[in-house]
């Protein structure tokens, strides 16, 4: 498996009314930020690639779909080495 | 009607949270250790790497180190640890609110009202282990049975990420060959006294005639006869349940050895104030100061001292506690570790003989001071305000027994 590293992001986060939380662009760093097209899935999950353990978001980004982790009140990716 | 009980058991759990979070650690030898600095230098958890190794719970570093020189030793995270073990909770909660734990990494659920919903005990253990598996990232092993304490004996008998169902059918087959240490409540002092009978196993336990047992046990002995042979009626408490709390204690092992009076003073305050500051928040307050005291060579002695007025200040317990130390220790050598309990604990506003003396108004006073120390701390931080004197030892002065108690198994009869 190609080898990945837990990268915390800063994310743009869009509270409804209802206090639910969207991640709505992800700032990978200051070349590459990423607008979040639609959250495909929320669940609880553990990261197995870079550890951790938090709420999965789903995202699609530019027609694909990669994961967004949130755990312990900080954003992070699993990014490519 | 027959009940269906888990015991759910988190494999390695401190190791296997460290190992999930640092992916990198996943194929080396682990440990979780007890600071060394701090000297509580052992091992606390093992991972399934290091254990055939012959790394064991309880061992010195150096001990371990010298089966496995390749050991990574890490240091304990409890805040960690007790919030996985609150998400695994959460997992257990949407199919009981039976949910009895014990320590963090165990816990029994009664699933005997949820099998309508879910299915069998065993599907309910299966979805359980999956969930665990994909949630947290970690494995637990699990016990299947119709009472808590074979379902705990079937979550032992096959580890890791394993589930045993223990019925009628293969009781006597799993359970009668296993020593008789397996048994809750079987510790040292009693697999003695059953093993000086030739009682070695549980098989050998259940087959004794109760008579014989409590010859050689008391009451105990009827209760762990009934255990031998599957039957155990205590029911898996509830979520909400809060259990009538009949003592506070804090004790410590010193980063260095405790040499003379002085830093048994310092000690017995900053573990008093704990306790103090503990039994407020229970609304309570105690009749009972108990001291416990371990030298050296760890040999350990207890006194206590019944109060004249149910007190919750810090400064009155500290004091009875070192005068019962003054009493009754001659510093034959230094002291190792040491602790304060306060018992017979009343409730804080319930009816008190007033004194016709002053040292009411005195109490009543120191009383509020610390009230408003814990509203300081709550505040602003522990260290936020200290007593002058914890400042002449920063070394001991600066532990915080409040915060920075570790989490310990209660008793399975609900005391502690």
């Amino acid at each position: 498996m190609e080898e990945r590293k837990k990268q915390y992001v800063p994310v743009v986060v869009r509270f409804d009314t209802a206090g639910k939380m969207r991640p709505v662009l992800i700032e990978f760093d200051e070349e590459h930020k990423y607008p979040v097209d639609k959250i495909l899935d929320v669940r609880r999950a553990a990261c197995q690639s870079v550890g951790g353990v938090g709420d999965r978001y789903t995202c699609r980004i530019q027609g694909k779909e990669s994961y967004l982790w949130f755990e312990k009140g900080r954003w992070f990716v699993a990014a490519k080495r | 009607m027959e009940r269906h009980i888990l015991h759910c058991d988190f494999n390695a759990f401190y190791a296997s949270v460290e190992a999930q979070r640092r992916p990198e650690l996943r194929n080396k030898p682990l440990a979780v250790c007890g600071s060394q600095e701090e000297r509580h230098g052992i091992v606390l958890t093992a991972n399934y790497i290091a254990k055939p190794r012959g790394v064991k719970t309880g061992m010195a570093i150096w001990q371990a180190k010298q089966y496995c020189p390749d050991l990574v030793v890490l240091p304990p995270d409890m805040g960690e640890y007790i919030r996985i073990s609150k998400l695994a909770r959460e997992i257990y909660e949407d199919y009981t609110d039976q949910i009895e734990p014990f320590g963090l990494d165990e816990n029994w659920l009664d699933v005997t009202g949820s099998v309508g919903l879910y299915g069998s005990p065993m599907a309910i253990a299966r979805e359980i282990s999956r969930r665990v598996k994909f949630e947290l990232g970690i494995t637990l092993s699990i016990g299947v049975a119709d009472n808590k304490i074979t379902a705990k004996l079937g979550s032992d008998y096959r580890k890791p990420d394993a589930i045993t169902q223990i019925g009628k059918d293969n009781y006597q087959e799993l359970v009668y060959p296993l020593p008789v240490e397996d048994l809750l409540y079987v510790g040292p002092a009693t697999s003695k006294k059953l093993r000086a009978i030739g009682i070695s196993t549980i098989g050998r336990l259940a087959e004794c005639p109760v008579e014989v047992l409590t010859r050689c046990l008391g009451k105990m002995g009827a209760v762990l006869h009934m255990f031998a042979n599957g039957r155990d009626i205590s029911p898996v408490q509830k979520s909400d349940h809060i259990p009538n709390v009949k003592s506070v204690g804090n004790s410590a092992t010193t980063p260095r050895d405790l040499i003379c009076d002085d830093d048994v003073k310092l000690m017995l305050l900053l573990l008093a104030e704990s306790v103090a500051a503990r039994m407020r928040e229970l609304a309570s307050r105690c009749t009972v100061v108990e001291v416990s005291v371990r030298d050296t060579v760890l040999h350990t002695f207890t006194r206590q001292r019944k109060l004249q007025v149910p007190t919750c200040s810090s400064t009155e317990i500290a004091q009875t506690a070192f005068e019962l130390f003054r009493a009754h220790y001659h510093w034959g050598l230094p002291v190792r570790s040491i602790g304060v309990r306060s018992a017979g604990l009343v409730e804080a506003d319930s009816g008190v003989q007033l004194s016709l003396y002053e040292s009411d108004v005195k109490r009543n006073k120191w009383e509020q001071i610390d009230r408003a120390v814990d509203t300081l701390r709550q505040r602003h931080g522990y260290m936020s305000v200290q007593r002058a004197l914890m400042l002449t030892d920063p070394q001991l002065g600066r532990i915080n027994p409040k915060d920075g108690h570790t989490v310990h198994p209660v008793g399975y009869f609900g005391g502690s």
